[in-house]
């Protein structure tokens, strides 16, 4: 049944994004000042709120161990950490194949782009700590404080590009200002829900992995014991 | 479509299908592995019993 909804959800996740690049590379109109490369704001910022969504779920997750300290929540952060880094991943990789013709330099060291960095950093951190913390429980704290310190970088991540006093490269906010063209919207909106569709089939894949461990580290001390 | 800069366009989306293309094949790779490795140590506990 699990292997099903994985399969359906990562299925689904894939047509769509096929079938949105149907409208975005065929018929969209191309932008005025940048071109074609203006279409890889519809992988770019998907991906960016496809990562910050799974963060807030690892962060609620992380919460939740400590509270009521169930490794089942600490499965599903770790799931939705290794998941957010690859749409972070994904976020920086393009943005800086974009920078590259808009600006024309790779990267610069501007507010939004150095916390977004930080933000990759912050995290690839708690998956490194994680192996090096031998004693589940101590592991799935160390790993739940850290994933709500990190979490608080996001917050400065989004504002990077709206506060008052602060020059950056990075384009000021266009989805809320009504900066974006009407026609842009929905292959935006459906670029995201397959990126979460995607998303979520690798979350759930991953849990599996995760209980799988946990399953093996029980053998393990079965086998030691007998 | 204006071909200007279409070449970078490709290339930024081939670097997001290649990310995530990537992280699937680890996660594949990584499944079969923990499924390996489950299926000795129960083996092996049974065997102990």
């Amino acid at each position: 049944m699990r292997d099903k909804v994985i399969l359906s959800l990562a299925a689904l996740g894939t047509l769509l994004m096929v079938w949105n690049f149907n409208t975005i590379f065929l018929h969209l109109p191309d932008e005025a000042q940048q071109g074609a490369i203006y279409r890889i704001i519809f992988i770019h910022v998907p991906a960016a709120i496809g990562a910050y969504t799974f963060y807030s779920v690892a962060v609620l997750s992380s919460v939740m161990f400590l509270v009521k300290k169930n490794f089942k929540y600490d499965s599903l952060a770790v799931a939705c950490v290794e998941v957010g880094q690859v749409f972070t991943l994904v976020n920086l990789v393009t943005g800086s194949i974009w920078g590259r013709i808009i600006w024309g330099i790779w990267w610069t060291w501007d507010m939004r782009l150095t916390t977004q960095l930080i933000c990759f950093l912050l995290y690839l951190g708690y998956l490194l700590l994680r192996p090096s913390v031998t004693e589940p429980t101590q592991r799935a704290t160390m790993s739940a404080i850290l994933a709500i310190f990190a979490f608080a970088d996001i917050p400065i991540v989004v504002m990077a590009i709206r506060l008052k006093n602060v020059r950056t490269q990075h384009p000021q906010p266009v989805l809320e200002t009504g900066g974006l063209d009407p026609s842009f919207w929905p292959p935006l909106l459906i670029s995201f829900i397959a990126v979460l569709l995607i998303g979520c089939a690798l979350v759930m894949l991953r849990l599996h992995q995760e209980t799988s461990r946990r399953e093996i580290d029980y053998l393990r001390r079965e086998v030691h014991a007998l | 479509m204006d071909l200007r800069n279409f070449t970078f366009l490709v290339y930024g989306y081939s670097a997001a299908m290649l990310v995530i293309f990537g992280y699937v094949t680890l996660l594949v790779l990584r499944s079969r592995r923990i499924d390996r490795e489950l299926t000795r140590l129960k083996s092996l506990v049974e065997d102990k019993n």
